[in-house]
């Protein structure tokens, strides 16, 4: 038995290189009768636990796509990936999706981190990628068209609502200590100083990933919120450690009517995994609600939960950040009636696609999107109730005005500029490739 | 019977309404109209309406309206999808039980999709407390009297003052005429006269309260311009007195605070780390699953809870148990399974068990999704155990501090009384002289083992309360577990227990100065030192086995 | 010279003629055939192979550790990752004014945190010679000072285990803090130029797996000459009985340290190299069950053979490489059996089975 375990592993081991070497080579001869789409979503480690849902969305809309019939005549056929929340394997796998399988676009990442890693990848193979989650700008890649928001389409607003129609004066901003939550913060200090706050009424505090003992800190917002001014606590605190971060807001009684607290990262995916009771009240800035009332969302939900096979389910922003994106790409791909990449990134730039919420949404030339804001307050179902809006589609901004660095820069891939950081200032073309 | 007419009146004057709106006088009292139309408007989709409604609610005098707006604040109040009838629903197995909101008549019990909810926002439950507060002070029982006191108290306005001044010369309760008395002596610190905003000081002083504190505080400040916001010295230099009494009982508050969060964290702590100390400690197993044994714990205390979804604190209790025993059997076809294979090398048992983790984690995230499940806190284990205004400890931190020390008792019991203790010590200590003794050393490992695993299952139960369960719920707490059972002291229970809390608690007092990342790195470079000084932990284990 | 070192051990020499033939064809085959031609590797072969080059002198100086000392470094991964830093600053530096804000001095991510100027402890790595040096020096010293520390007080065992998970634990969350100035979570990423070649054209890329292969072959052979001199008996004889070699009268303590110092070295080495070819280093590398992957790596292979820990890794990561792609939902499932299974039947590694039946032959 021992003979047999030995020829297999002993000489596969040693033949690994030689093996892989020719599985390349047969992919590369491979016939193309479909069109390949790649799904590079971690189904492992510790970011499986938002994108695997991304995984299945994709898989659903590529589905649906092909019952009506494909695109340019051909299937689409999704390759799915693990990079098993590990981000070089991200760019390692991006490269697989991209020389071995040859996909047409890939739809994939949720950290930034991630996508800074399959970044140079995507640069130099010249692929494309919808990158579908809410990121802190600051960045606009030929290659990398970005349909969550930026930080002007959901911490912006979500301030404006708080001071003005809930006459907040006194601030917490806390975070996961990364750069989404670092930079969105150091944009809202900004613009609140410059709205007249003091900076003793701003207090910041940032947490490591995964931070599960929030005992001090609860206490420490408590008490700076005991003072008689209204205080709110602008929360960029990342997935998993938010549970115990509610959890102890509930249990040490700051309800929303004293503090309230708004996230930008607890959706309805993230809701379904707590126990809602205690967070009542507390509110979320997305650009997509299922609670919200069109046909369109309704018809989508229940494709949702046709497709999983669970009416339990619910329907988040990146999800649906991911419908417009794919199907903007389709658009595009129709309209230039092939997948080469670099005919794609011209077709798709005005490309208008209704989004779930009953506006419609635009590819702008920075590669960023046209959506609309909304500020829910959580319910004790899971669900967000629309409380304020945009009455209409606000532009993602690549480049923040609000931070000096960034304020001259502009994104725009149309002649003459073309280029994802233009410097109106300088009329240079920086930290490009091309 | 009454009841009854009630009803058809209301109806068919909502009819009457509805198609001839010009017409305003119905053939009941005025306030009748205003009830029944602030009813329909409550149904309204706008929130501004809704409020308007709720309003209008309050004004008008009917025994009905103050048990809708209860019912609207709770979450009890909803709209019968089929004819539009606002009815108060109580949760029951089948669905909703109905009752009509108007009359109160008994409509049955219907299916939830049958209902749509009356939604609320923030600004709509605060005017609503408010009001039912008002509402409420003519309460008969005392407790609902006070908290209604209290609720009025964080906004005050001339109208809610004359209410309580009022109500001050007819309450009995001492507790309630305190909390009026304070509201007013608030107040009062705004009075124009000195010898009033003295008098209201000293009473004040005497009880501690952040209102209190932050008007106190408020009275020593300067304004823009460098001038006292309280003109007169006197009653400056009162206040400051006062103040430096209660900042040093705001102190004192502060340090018991911090210490009972260093317990509850320390407590966590202990008890993932306890089932590491009998299989890592006593048995030699570096178990790199035992992390994933108490996700199986976490998700046990989920699937009881989804069984009986009306009974969380019963379904608590026993998912206690419950999660031992799965925990325990995933133990012990772990050791008889695998590492029965592997005594004697210490070291594979890691890699064999880095796989077991592995595999159980797949496992769960195929079975359950690899979305965090939602754990949901029996109403005895939240909120806060309210000693004053500036000191309160949360209930769940306190119960899981008691149930660490229980889970270590009863196991240090375990070990020291019964013969599978005897046994396991025995194996320990040497495991062929055991043997030669007629001790069946196989049958004890495994056992052991299973103890091991069955008390990080029980960990798990405890963790589900605090934080979230998800297939990486072990990942988080491994590499702490066994930080703390180093440092301890391999193979000495009380090493872990004395490790676990002196390590949640040097964490939580270098915390508010250092920040949460910087006191972890810092307790880390201290076991690091620590150990070069004691390289056997804080409670080393002495005897020949040791150097083996 | 060389001969001598193999003669009673076949099997290393197989492995290096491998790792030879591996890292000649490949790249060449790379830059000479075209895509297409049946000869061609593509540029995802090579980045690949050049990945697991690395990881295969990361396991091998672990084995130097484990399998010939004893120690169950549990936070190898530390000394890796402070390599891959040190070449990451170099790269960064490197970028200059091409950067996303176009500042000439500071990386992207110090502008973007508002720092004015270049923290001291990132002089210097403009120079490739200087990181160069501090690839070797950072991991070294560090290894030195943690190493004194613990042999001379005699910490062993689990416990030496654990402080060393600790270390790299403790490493990892200070380099996620984003004031430490080596860009938090994100790490350093963006990389343009290496020693004025364009890092990311094709040739670079075999160059740098020619390199990685080169210098893997020749820390083979140098470990396996420390290994067959005096000094390697010794410290072989230290993993066996402890307490009998040093009541001989050997300092132990200083054995150990040297051969602990030599292997954190080859691990910056590899993390130097291993940077460049992934593009990116950040402070997950640190992680402790990536420290414990390692560990895996070489019992899979075999340990106390060095070129166990070379297939081994290997091995296992083209594993993860090919299941991540065929079953992406369930490959954790055959990953870990896979460990199981080689531990409870394989106790010497896949490889000590074929050394086995070579064994068996012979007779």
């Amino acid at each position: 038995m021992f003979n047999i375990i030995l020829r297999k592993f002993g000489a596969k081991s040693l033949l690994a290189p030689i093996a892989m070497a020719a599985m390349v080579f047969a992919a590369a001869v491979h016939a193309e009768d479909t069109i390949k789409v790649g799904v590079l979503h971690s189904l492992s480690g510790t970011m499986a636990i938002s994108e695997t849902t991304l995984k299945d969305t994709m898989l659903m809309l590529i589905d649906e796509q092909n019952k009506k019939g494909g695109l340019l005549g051909k299937k689409l056929e999704a390759v799915v990936v693990d990079p098993a929340s590990n981000w070089p394997l991200f760019a390692e796998k991006a490269r697989e999706l991209l020389t071995k399988d040859k996909v047409a676009a890939i739809f994939g990442c949720w950290t930034s981190v991630s996508r800074k890693s399959v970044l140079p990848v995507l640069e130099e193979l010249n692929g494309l990628l919808f990158y579908p989650v809410q990121y802190e700008g600051e960045e606009s890649s030929k290659n990398v068209f970005y349909t969550g928001a930026a930080p002007n389409q959901q911490a912006i607003p979500a301030i404006d609502y708080l001071m003005n129609d809930l006459k907040v004066k006194r601030w917490v901003l806390a975070g996961t200590d990364y750069v989404y939550p670092r930079t969105t913060n150091k944009i809202l200090e900004a613009y609140l100083r410059a709205k007249g706050v003091a900076k003793k009424d701003i207090m910041i505090n940032y947490t490591p990933f995964g931070h599960s003992d929030w005992q001090s800190i609860v206490a420490d917002i408590k008490k700076f919120g005991s003072s008689t001014k209204k205080t709110a606590v602008v929360s960029t605190i990342n997935g998993d450690a938010n549970i115990p971060f509610y959890k102890e807001l509930g249990n040490q009684g700051i309800s929303a009517e004293k503090i309230p607290v708004i996230a930008f990262s607890v959706g309805e995916e993230e809701l379904s995994g707590m126990d809602t009771k205690p967070l009542v009240g507390h509110l979320a800035a997305w650009n997509y609600f299922m609670s919200i009332d069109t046909t369109k969302n309704a018809a989508f939900i229940k494709q949702w939960h046709d497709f999983i096979k669970n009416p339990k389910r619910v329907t988040n922003d990146p999800m649906e950040a991911h419908y417009i994106g794919f199907n903007m790409w389709v658009k595009a791909v129709e309209k230039a009636g092939t997948t080469d990449p670099e005919a794609v990134q011209k077709a798709i730039i005005g490309i208008e696609f209704p989004n779930l919420t009953g506006g419609t949404s635009k590819m702008l030339p920075n590669h960023h999107i046209t959506k609309p804001v909304f500020i829910g307050e959580i319910q004790d179902d899971g669900q967000l109730l629309t409380v304020w809006q945009t009455n209409k589609l606000v532009e993602g901004d690549a480049w923040s005005d609000f931070l000096p660095e960034s304020k001259p820069i502009i994104a725009d891939w149309t002649p003459p500029i073309s280029c994802g950081n233009f410097n109106t200032k300088t009329k240079k073309c920086s930290g490009q490739k091309f | 019977m009454k009841s009854n007419c009630i009803r058809w009146c209301g109806w068919a004057m909502i009819g009457f309404i509805l198609m001839l709106p010009t017409l305003s006088i119905g053939q009941e009292g005025s306030s009748d109209v205003a009830f029944s139309a602030a009813v329909v408007n409550l149904k309204s989709g706008s929130m501004q309406e809704r409020g308007l409604a709720i309003e209008q609610l309050a004004g008008v005098q009917n025994p009905r309206a103050i048990v809708i707006l209860q019912a609207l604040l709770d979450g009890r109040l909803f709209k019968l999808k089929t004819d539009d009838k606002l009815v108060i629903g109580e949760e029951v197995d089948a669905g909703y039980q109905l009752i009509d909101a108007k009359s109160a008549e008994s409509l049955g019990t219907v299916d939830r999709s049958a209902t749509q909810k009356i939604t609320l926002t923030n600004s709509l439950r605060t005017s609503l407390r408010k009001i039912i507060g008002r509402l409420e002070l003519n309460d008969d029982d005392a407790g609902v009297r006070l908290a209604a006191v209290n609720v009025m108290g964080k906004s005050v306005d001339d109208e809610s003052l004359a209410l309580l001044q009022d109500h001050l010369s007819v309450e009995q309760d001492k507790s309630v005429q305190k909390a009026i008395k304070l509201i007013l002596g608030l107040e009062q610190l705004n009075s124009p006269d000195k010898a009033t905003r003295l008098a209201a000081i000293n009473l004040l002083k005497e009880q501690a309260n952040q209102n209190v504190v932050n008007r106190f505080n408020e009275l020593v400040e300067k304004d823009a311009e460098g001038n006292y916001l309280e003109t007169d010295s006197d009653v400056r230099n009162q206040v400051k007195t006062a103040l430096v009494k209660i900042n040093s009982q705001l102190q004192l508050y502060a340090a018991i605070e911090t210490l009972f969060f260093g317990l509850s964290l320390g407590a966590v702590l202990v008890l993932a780390a306890i089932g590491l100390a009998i299989t890592f400690g006593v048995m030699g197993v570096i178990n790199m699953a035992h992390g994933e044994l108490m996700m199986l714990g976490a998700y046990t205390t989920y699937v009881t809870q989804q069984l009986m979804p009306d009974q969380l604190g019963l379904s608590l209790v026993i998912a206690i148990p419950a999660a031992f025993i799965i925990s325990a059997l995933a133990g012990i076809i772990i050791e008889r399974g695998i590492i029965r294979f592997l005594y004697g090398r210490p070291l594979e048992t890691l890699l064999a068990t880095f796989g077991v983790s592995l595999f159980l984690q797949q496992t769960i995230r195929s079975i359950f999704s690899p979305l965090n499940r939602s754990v949901a806190t029996p109403e005895w284990m939240s909120g806060t155990l309210q000693i004053n205004d500036f000191l309160s400890l949360t209930w769940n931190h306190f119960y899981i501090l008691v149930f660490c020390l229980l889970v270590f008792v009863l196991l240090l019991q375990i070990l020291k009384r019964t013969r599978l203790g005897l046994e396991v010590r025995a194996v320990a200590q040497n495991r062929n002289m055991a043997k030669a003794m007629g001790i069946p050393t196989g049958r004890v490992d495994a056992l052991t083992f299973g103890l091991g695993s069955g008390v990080a299952g029980v960990a798990g139960v405890a963790i589900s309360q605090i934080t979230n369960v998800g297939p990486n719920l072990g990942q988080a707490y491994i590499v702490d577990s066994f930080m703390v059972v180093v440092f301890g002291g391999v193979g000495n229970l009380w090493g872990t227990l004395v490790a676990g809390f002196s390590l949640g608690i040097a964490n939580k007092l270098i915390e508010p100065y250092a920040g949460a990342v910087l006191a972890k790195i810092l307790v880390l470079v201290f076991i690091i030192l620590f150990i070069q000084k004691r390289p056997r932990g804080l409670f080393p284990q002495r005897g020949r086995a040791v150097e083996g | 010279m060389i001969a001598n070192l193999f003669k009673n051990d076949k099997a290393m020499a197989f492995v290096l003629v491998i790792l030879a033939v591996i890292n000649l064809v490949v790249p060449l085959c790379n830059l000479i055939f075209a895509p297409g031609s049946p000869l061609y590797f593509s540029a995802y072969t090579v980045s690949l192979l050049g990945k697991y080059m690395t990881f295969a002198l990361l396991g091998m100086s672990l084995d130097l550790v484990w399998g010939y000392c004893g120690i169950l470094a549990l936070g190898h991964g530390a000394f890796f990752a402070l390599g891959g830093y040190a070449m990451g600053m170099y790269l960064m530096r490197q970028i200059g004014s091409r950067g996303v804000y176009g500042d000439p001095l500071l990386p992207d991510f110090m502008v973007f945190l508002d720092w004015k100027e270049l923290p001291w402890y990132w002089y210097g790595f403009d120079q490739f010679w200087f990181s160069a040096l501090m690839v070797l020096l950072v991991p070294g010293v560090l290894a030195f000072v943690f190493g004194w520390l613990a042999f001379r007080s005699r910490v062993t065992g689990v416990y030496l285990s654990i402080i060393t998970q600790a270390l790299t634990y403790a490493l990892m969350l200070a380099f996620f803090r984003n004031e430490m100035g080596f860009g938090g979570n994100n790490g350093l990423t963006d990389f343009k130029e290496i020693l004025g070649f364009n890092i990311q054209s094709d040739s670079v890329r075999a160059c740098l797996l020619m390199a990685s292969g080169m210098i893997l072959i020749l820390a083979l052979l140098i470990s396996r000459s420390i290994i067959n001199s005096k000094l390697g008996r010794v410290v072989t004889a230290i993993r066996d009985q402890e307490m009998r070699v040093r009541f001989l009268g050997y300092r132990v303590e200083i054995f150990k340290l040297w051969i602990f110092v030599f292997a954190a070295m080859l691990a910056g080495i590899a993390g130097a190299l291993y940077v460049p070819q992934v593009g990116i280093i950040n402070p997950s590398e640190f992680s402790p069950l990536n420290s414990l992957e390692i560990v895996i790596w070489v019992a899979i292979g075999g340990r106390g053979t060095l070129y166990g820990a070379v297939v081994g890794a290997v091995l296992v990561n083209y594993t993860k490489s090919l299941l991540t792609g065929w079953i992406p939902e369930i490959w954790l499932f055959f990953l870990g059996a896979a460990f199981i299974l080689v531990t409870v039947l394989l106790p010497d590694g896949v490889l000590g089975l074929w050394r086995r039946r070579l064994q068996e032959q012979k007779q």
